[in-house]
C-alpha cells in the first residue's frame, strides 16, 4: 500500500471518527446540548485528533526508520570481500544493490530464473527494461536485491497493518473516553497549543540550523586561511587554482568586498530615502483617501518586482543611459567624446537599487507617520500652523525614531541585495572613491565563488561561506537595532 | 484690560452693551451626506466666556471647530453659512486659514503637548508666526504665557524637559499657556477638562476665569456645574439645533426652553 493511499485512509478515519465523536456525545447529551461540558465538535475532533495523530506520527517513524534498518541489514548480507574494501565500496555496492532491485521488479519469472542460472547477463537484461546499472553486476547482487525487496514489501504490509491499527484503536479509545462531562473543548486546545508550539519553533530551528552549518563551513575555512587575513586584507584575488596545484591558496582581502557593498548601498539610500521619504509624507499627510488607496497599493507594486527584473533594467537602461549622457557632457564640456561613467559602475547600481528600495522606505514610513497620534497633528494646526510647518516640525520629530528604524531595515536589504549588483556593479574588487567605476559587493563574489565546478574542501569556495556569515551579522546588527529603535518608539504612545 | 468688576457690570446689564466678538448666522455642517448642524445663529461676546453645553453628538463642537476651520482638516466636511470674526467673513477666500487660527486659538480635549520641551512647546506658535526674533523676546514669552497659565511657578525650574512629562492637568494648562503665546483674540476649549481629575480642573476653571480679561473664550463642556461656574453666557445644542442661548444665570434658573430645563435638571443626555 503506497505511503499516500495510506495517509488518504488515515484522513477518511479521521473524518469518520469526527463524526463517529459527534454522534456519541449527542447521544450522551440525551438531547440537551447544555449538558455537555463541550460542544460536540470538540468531541469529534477529539476523537478524530486521537485517530490521525498517533498514527500519522507512527506513520512518519516507521517512514523514517525501516528503510535505516533495511540498508543496515542488506550491508551485513553483503560477501565479506566486499565490505572489507572499505565504507566507500560497500556504499557503492548498496546503491547498485539497490538499483538492481528496483529492476528485478519489472522483471518476470523466467527472466529472473535466467539471471539466477547465470544464462543472462545482469546488466543486459536490466539495460533491456530501461534500468541502467553503473558498473558489472556481481551474482551476490541478486541475491541480495531480493532480499532487499522482500524486506521493503514486508516492512510495507506491516507498516499498513500497524498504522491502520493505530488509527482505529485511537479513535476507539477516544469515543469510549467520552462522557457528559467529558473536557474535550480543553484537550483540542492543547494540541492546537502544541501544534502552534511546532510550528514557531521549525522556523527558529531552521534559523539556528543555518547559522550553525555557516558557521562550522566558515570555521573550516578559517582554519585555512587566517581571521587576520580575510577581514583586514586589502586584496582579494582568491586565484581559482588548478586541480592539484594546492598550496596556492591566493589572497582573500574581504575589505574590498565589504567596501564596495557598503558603498553602493549609501548611494542606493542616498536616492531612496528622499523619495520614499517625501513621497510617505505626501501619502500620510496630503493625499485624499480616493488618491491614497489607488497609488499606495500602486507604488508597492514596485517592491513586488523581482530584483532580477531591476537588475536587467540597469543593464541594459540605466547604465548605458549613464555611459552615453556622461559622454555627451564630458564632450559638450572639454571636447573630448570620452564617457567617463562605466555602464557597470556604483551609480548604475545604487541608482537601481534606489528604485528598488522607494517603495520599502515608503510603505514603513508612511505606516510610522499615520501612527502620530491625531491630537498633535490638531494641535499644531490649531495654532495656526500650515500642513507643511506641522509635518516639518512636530510630525517628523515625533516619527523620528521608527522612521529611522525603517531606513536602518532598508539599508540590510541594500546591503544583503544581491541579482541587481551582480548585473550592474561589475566584479572588479577594488577600493576607490568615485562612484563612476565598477565596484563589486559580498553578494556578488559569493554568487561568484559558487557558480562552477569546485570542490566543496578548497578556500576558494569555503570562502563564500565566510562571506555569508559576515553578511548575515551586519544585517542582524541592523536588525537588531532597527527593532530596539522601533519597540523603543511604539512605547511613547502606548 | 477689563477689570473684574466692569465684567460684573456688563452681566448686570444682561450683558447687552457687550459688543459681538463673533456672529454665526445659519451655520450649517455637512459630514458627506449627514447633516450635523441646522442653521444655527450663535453669537460670541467679547471679553466674555460663552459655554456651548448639550448631549454627545448633539453639534456643539461641531459649531465650535468651524469657529477656526478645524473642521477643514476633516475628509469630507463643509460649512455653509456665515461666521464673522470682528466682521471678516472667516469663510471668505481671502482670508488666509493660518493667519485665522493665530487669532482663533483652540485647547484639546485630551491634553497634547508636542514630544518637545516645556519651552519649545510654548514658543512653538511664535516662532511660526514671527512673533519674536532675539532669545530675550522668546524668553519673555514663555515667561508671561506660562504665568498667564497658571503654570510658570511650577515649571521655571524645568523649562527644557519634556512637556510630555507633566502631569496631566500641568499639560493642559502648557497648552492653554502654548495657545496663549499666540495673543489670540479668541480662544476655543473644547472640554478642556474631561480628562483632569478635579483639583486639576479646578485650577483650570480659575485659569479660565482669569483669562476672560484679555481674550473672548468659548468653552464646550459636558459638565453642567462647569458651565455654571465659569461662563457668563450659555449655548444648549440639540441634535444639531441650537435651543436656547441666554445669561447663564437665566439659563440654570429659569431656561426658556423646556428641553434646556430637562437637559439641566438631568433628564436627558
Amino acid at each position: 500500500m503506497s505511503t499516500s493511499l495510506l495517509l488518504l485512509i488515515i484522513v477518511l478515519i479521521g473524518f469518520i471518527a469526527y463524526f463517529a465523536g459527534r454522534a456519541r456525545s449527542f447521544a450522551q447529551s440525551g438531547g440537551k446540548l447544555a449538558n455537555l461540558h463541550s460542544l460536540p465538535g470538540y468531541h469529534g475532533s477529539y476523537v478524530a485528533i486521537w485517530a490521525m495523530l498517533p498514527a500519522a506520527l507512527v506513520l512518519a517513524a516507521w517512514l523514517i526508520a525501516s528503510p535505516l534498518y533495511i540498508d543496515s541489514s542488506v550491508r551485513a548480507s553483503l560477501p565479506d570481500s566486499v565490505r572489507s574494501q572499505g565504507e566507500a565500496t560497500t556504499q557503492l555496492a548498496l546503491g547498485q544493490v539497490k538499483s538492481v532491485a528496483a529492476g528485478l521488479v519489472r522483471l518476470n519469472a523466467d527472466e529472473i530464473a535466467a539471471l539466477e542460472n547465470g544464462s543472462a547477463n545482469l546488466r543486459e537484461t536490466l539495460a533491456a527494461k530501461g534500468v541502467a546499472l553503473a558498473g558489472e553486476g556481481e551474482p551476490y547482487m541478486i541475491k541480495a536485491a531480493q532480499q532487499f525487496n522482500a524486506m521493503r514489501t514486508y516492512s510495507r504490509w506491516l507498516m499498513s497493518a500497524v498504522v491502520l491499527l493505530v488509527a482505529v484503536a485511537g479513535g476507539i479509545y477516544a469515543i469510549r473516553n467520552i462522557t457528559t462531562r467529558f473536557r474535550a473543548r480543553n484537550q483540542v486546545e492543547r494540541v492546537m497549543l502544541a501544534s502552534l508550539i511546532v510550528a514557531s519553533s521549525i522556523a527558529i530551528l531552521t534559523t539556528i540550523g543555518i547559522v550553525a552549518s555557516m558557521l562550522s563551513e566558515a570555521g573550516r575555512f578559517f582554519s585555512m586561511v587566517s581571521p587576520v587575513e580575510f577581514f583586514f586584507g586589502t586584496v582579494w584575488d582568491p586565484r581559482f587554482a588548478a586541480a592539484g596545484s594546492s598550496g596556492e591558496s591566493g589572497q582573500f582581502g574581504l575589505l574590498p568586498l565589504l567596501g564596495g557593498t557598503l558603498y553602493i548601498a549609501f548611494v542606493a539610500m542616498l536616492f531612496a530615502v528622499p523619495i520614499g521619504l517625501f513621497a510617505a509624507i505626501y501619502m500620510a499627510e496630503y493625499a485624499n483617501p480616493r488618491l491614497r488607496s489607488t497609488a499606495k497599493p500602486l507604488l508597492e507594486v514596485l517592491a513586488g518586482i523581482p530584483t532580477i527584473v531591476y537588475g536587467f533594467f540597469a543593464l541594459v537602461t540605466v547604465g548605458p543611459f549613464l555611459r552615453d549622457i556622461s559622454t555627451q557632457l564630458n564632450g559638450l564640456i572639454t571636447g573630448n567624446y570620452q564617457n567617463f561613467i562605466q555602464a557597470q559602475s556604483v551609480l548604475t547600481a545604487g541608482i537601481v537599487m534606489g528604485i528598488m528600495l522607494i517603495p520599502f522606505v515608503s510603505s514603513l514610513s508612511d505606516d510610522i507617520i499615520t501612527q502620530v497620534p491625531r491630537a498633535l497633528r490638531d494641535g499644531s494646526l490649531g495654532l495656526g500652523a500650515t500642513r507643511s510647518e506641522t509635518v516639518k516640525r512636530v510630525i517628523l520629530p515625533a516619527a523620528l525614531p521608527g522612521i529611522v528604524g525603517a531606513l536602518l531595515l532598508t539599508a540590510s536589504r541594500a546591503v544583503g541585495e544581491t541579482m541587481i549588483v551582480v548585473l550592474a556593479a561589475g566584479v572588479a574588487a577594488r577600493m576607490q572613491l568615485t562612484p563612476f567605476e565598477p565596484m563589486t559587493t559580498v553578494t556578488v563574489k559569493i554568487v561568484h565563488q559558487l557558480t562552477g565546478d569546485l570542490e566543496f574542501t578548497s578556500p576558494q569556495t569555503l570562502v563564500a561561506f565566510a562571506l555569508g556569515i559576515t553578511l548575515f551579522v551586519i544585517t542582524l546588527c541592523l536588525n537588531i537595532y532597527a527593532l530596539y529603535i522601533v519597540r523603543k518608539y511604539r512605547e511613547q504612545y502606548e | 484690560m477689563m477689570s473684574e468688576a466692569a465684567v460684573e457690570k456688563a452681566l448686570d446689564l444682561k450683558m447687552n452693551t457687550v459688543p459681538y466678538k463673533m456672529i454665526g448666522k445659519d451655520v450649517s455642517v455637512y459630514y458627506g451626506e449627514k447633516r450635523a448642524l441646522f442653521d444655527v445663529n450663535l453669537n460670541i461676546r467679547e471679553n466674555t466666556v460663552t459655554a456651548l453645553i448639550g448631549p454627545s453628538g448633539c453639534g456643539k463642537s461641531t459649531f465650535l471647530r468651524t469657529l477656526n476651520r478645524m473642521n477643514d482638516t476633516i475628509e469630507n466636511c463643509r460649512v455653509s453659512g456665515r461666521i464673522t470674526l470682528d466682521e471678516d467673513d472667516i469663510y471668505d477666500p481671502s482670508i488666509d486659514v493660518v493667519e485665522l487660527r493665530a487669532r482663533v486659538g483652540m485647547v484639546f480635549q485630551k491634553p497634547n503637548p508636542f514630544p518637545k520641551s516645556i519651552y519649545e512647546n510654548v514658543v512653538y506658535g511664535p516662532r511660526i508666526h514671527g512673533l519674536a526674533r532675539t532669545k530675550a523676546e522668546f524668553d519673555e514669552i514663555v515667561e508671561t504665557s506660562l504665568q498667564k497659565a497658571g503654570l510658570f511657578n511650577e515649571v521655571k525650574d524645568r523649562l527644557h524637559e519634556p512637556g510630555t512629562g507633566l502631569s496631566g492637568g500641568q499639560q493642559q494648562r502648557l497648552c492653554i499657556a502654548r495657545a496663549v503665546a499666540v495673543s489670540p483674540e479668541v480662544i476655543l476649549m473644547d472640554e478642556p477638562c474631561s480628562a483632569l481629575d478635579p483639583i486639576a480642573t479646578a485650577k483650570v476653571e480659575e485659569l479660565i476665569h482669569e483669562l476672560r480679561a484679555n481674550f473672548t473664550i468659548v468653552i464646550v463642556t459636558h459638565s453642567m456645574q462647569q458651565a455654571a461656574r465659569v461662563s457668563q453666557r450659555t449655548a444648549m445644542f440639540h441634535l444639531g439645533n441650537l435651543v436656547e442661548e441666554n445669561d447663564t444665570d437665566k439659563m440654570f434658573t429659569n431656561p426658556d426652553d423646556q428641553r434646556t430645563q430637562d437637559y439641566i435638571m438631568g433628564r436627558f443626555g
